[in-house]
């Protein structure tokens, strides 16, 4: 009973029309202090679910979820999230987005300190000259730089991500995780991230968890990742392990791509190397010879 | 001398230089990828070859002859497809064909479009116009458009960025198997370095801007027809994917190491809004576990 944060027997049941749909079932998983975690799964599988369960977003169906020795009830600051798209409030400068949050969670600091705050993590996201503007003027990258900062700025007792680069290009999104996991180290907190690029999972994780495809996911294999730390991409992509284990990831998604029988129309090709699994309903194959 | 020869080429907007003594060539049949971070410059490269922007210095050669203006010798396929909305498909490639080659008999014409449109395999969309079309059928058309001119060297800026993923990965097969049918001199801009290594026979990070420049040639030597999953097997595969990667993100980081900042990050714990609030005479300061934390951070000049 010692974990840090315990998700035991958590389901979730949406009510429709045609009864009650599973998403998760019985989804069970500890993690320790200051563990980096990935939950890697297809679109759909409900780790996003998994993710807003723990956030305090979703409402749970049944089971629970112990954070740091409480039972989470609700939303609320000791969780940083990381979204796909950044959230900033457009009106305000990065800066200000930052501010926001520091100014409730340290409302007993003061006004000089938690400026500091603010300005010490955009600085260490790379924005040291670029904290006054607005999103607008901000590339997607650095939006999503901001919302990092935002997140670790509130000394979170968890951080959760959810696909946090999905949407920047592979080179941005390579930056991006050195800039992550470098934070995370320096300031030592647990994370959650649901991701579907397996590389990103390889170079983050201390361990990552397999989803099996929804609907009632859950649980399917779970892989230690024991690269030493600090980690360096081209060390990690050079250790012997790596391509081992990138290999048993992408069989894995493969496997439960074809369990039930959802990709049979579209071939699943994982784009050259860097496999990042999605399925797009968008790309009709007229051809197929 | 190379068939598409680059110079000392630089450029620069404003008196900010985007690229700076570009060198590069290129032989006939070749297919090369730029890969480049996100604003380093590789349209600008992309637009000089072109001929749609005139370079500062420099001197750029397509089959010995100077590239002042674009001219239908060089096929561009835009990230943005850049299709006739109010055009079909056949209509849209029949206006390419039609411009370059007006001299062919309108059957000859016709039967060429067609072709193209059955090359890229979007012959049952030819009636429709783009907005009814994917995003990976309309860079399909873009495709067509461009292979139809028969130009000597195929140019594709950044052809399968806006895509998602799976349509990503069908569209690489086809530019492949494309690439393998038509044997044309390709020169492709890509931010993806897998992408690159899939498809290419060399590789060519463009260096981080501003200023940047062209680094050396990543031969990519992984016999085809390529193997998605089989590649992943291949010691040269990984040892390029490493290289290349590695080459880019620390040109990258050498830039980002220029100035260093003092900073202070504050000593203080978050409060727990959860609590109730303090009553009157609660605590008013933050609680601390007096460390002051004092780090020098390096930031981007």
């Amino acid at each position: 009973m010692s974990h840090y944060c315990e998700l035991s027997k958590l389901t979730k049941i949406y009510p429709t029309p045609k009864g009650p749909a599973v998403i998760v079932k019985d989804f069970d998983l500890n993690i320790e202090n200051g563990e980096f975690v990935c939950l890697i799964g297809h679109s759909g599988c409900g780790k996003s679910t998994v993710l807003s369960m723990l956030a305090g977003l979703n409402a749970i169906t049944d089971g629970g979820i112990i954070l740091a020795g409480k039972e989470l009830t609700g939303a609320g600051p000791d969780r940083g999230v990381v979204f796909q798209s950044p959230s900033l409030l457009p009106w305000l400068t990065a800066f200000e987005n930052v501010m926001l949050g520091v100014n409730q969670v340290f409302y007993t600091a003061s006004r000089e300190e938690r400026r500091e705050i603010a300005e010490y993590f955009l600085t260490v996201v790379g924005l040291g000259d670029a904290m006054h503007k607005r999103p607008a003027e901000l590339s997607q990258g650095m939006r999503q730089r901001v919302g990092i900062a935002r997140a670790f700025a509130l000394k979170p007792k968890m951080l959760l991500l959810d696909e946090p680069f999905g949407m920047l290009d592979s080179l941005t999104r390579y930056e991006l995780q050195q800039v992550l996991i470098e934070l995370w180290r320096k300031n030592k907190i647990t994370a959650l991230m649901v991701t579907h690029d397996v590389d990103e999972a390889l170079f983050l994780s201390d361990r990552i968890v397999c989803m099996t495809d929804g609907p009632e996911a859950e649980v399917g294999d779970i892989l230690e990742v024991k690269f030493p730390r600090p980690r360096e991409r081209k060390a990690v992509m050079e250790h012997p392990d790596y391509y081992a284990l990138r290999e048993h990831l992408i069989e894995f998604l493969e496997v439960h791509a074809h369990r039930n029988g959802r990709s049979a129309a579209a071939p699943q090709l994982p784009p050259a190397g860097g496999v990042r699994l999605q399925r797009s309903p968008e790309e009709p194959v007229l051809n197929p010879a | 001398m190379a068939f598409l020869e680059l110079n000392n080429v630089s450029k620069s907007f404003n008196g900010h230089a985007v690229l700076k003594d570009v060198n590069l060539s290129i032989e006939k049949g070749e297919f090369v990828a730029i890969v480049g971070f996100s604003g380093a410059g590789k349209t600008t490269l992309i637009s000089l070859i072109a001929g749609l922007l005139r370079p500062d210095s420099g001197s750029m050669t397509l089959n010995d002859l100077e590239i002042t203006a674009p001219g239908p010798d060089r096929g561009i396929v835009f990230q943005n497809y850049s299709l006739l909305p109010w055009l079909t498909v056949y209509e849209n490639i029949y206006l390419a064909v039609d411009q370059v080659f007006p001299n062919w008999a309108p059957a000859k014409r016709q039967q060429h479009v067609e072709k193209y449109i059955a090359m890229v395999n979007l012959t049952p969309a030819r009636e429709k116009r783009p907005s009814e079309l994917s995003g990976g059928m309309r860079q399909r058309v873009s495709v067509a458009r461009a292979l139809a001119m028969d130009p000597q060297i195929l140019l594709l800026d950044e052809p399968l960025s806006a895509l998602d993923a799976l349509t990503r990965a069908t569209l690489q097969d086809e530019v492949s198997r494309i690439w393998e049918e038509s044997h044309k001199t390709v020169v492709m801009i890509t931010n993806d370095p897998d992408e690159g290594i899939y498809l290419a026979d060399r590789i060519v990070p463009l260096t981080a801007g501003p200023g940047a420049t062209l680094g050396p040639s990543f031969p990519v030597e992984i016999p085809r027809p390529r193997d998605r999953k089989a590649i992943n097997h291949d010691p040269h595969f990984k040892q390029i994917r490493r290289d290349v990667t590695g080459f880019l993100l620390d040109c990258r980081r050498d830039r980002h190491a220029a100035v260093s900042r003092t900073l202070v990050l504050p000593d203080v714990e978050p409060e727990d809004l959860s609590a109730p609030p303090p009553l009157i005479g609660g605590r008013r300061t933050a609680i601390r576990r007096k460390e002051i934390k004092r780090e020098i951070v390096e930031i981007d000049a």
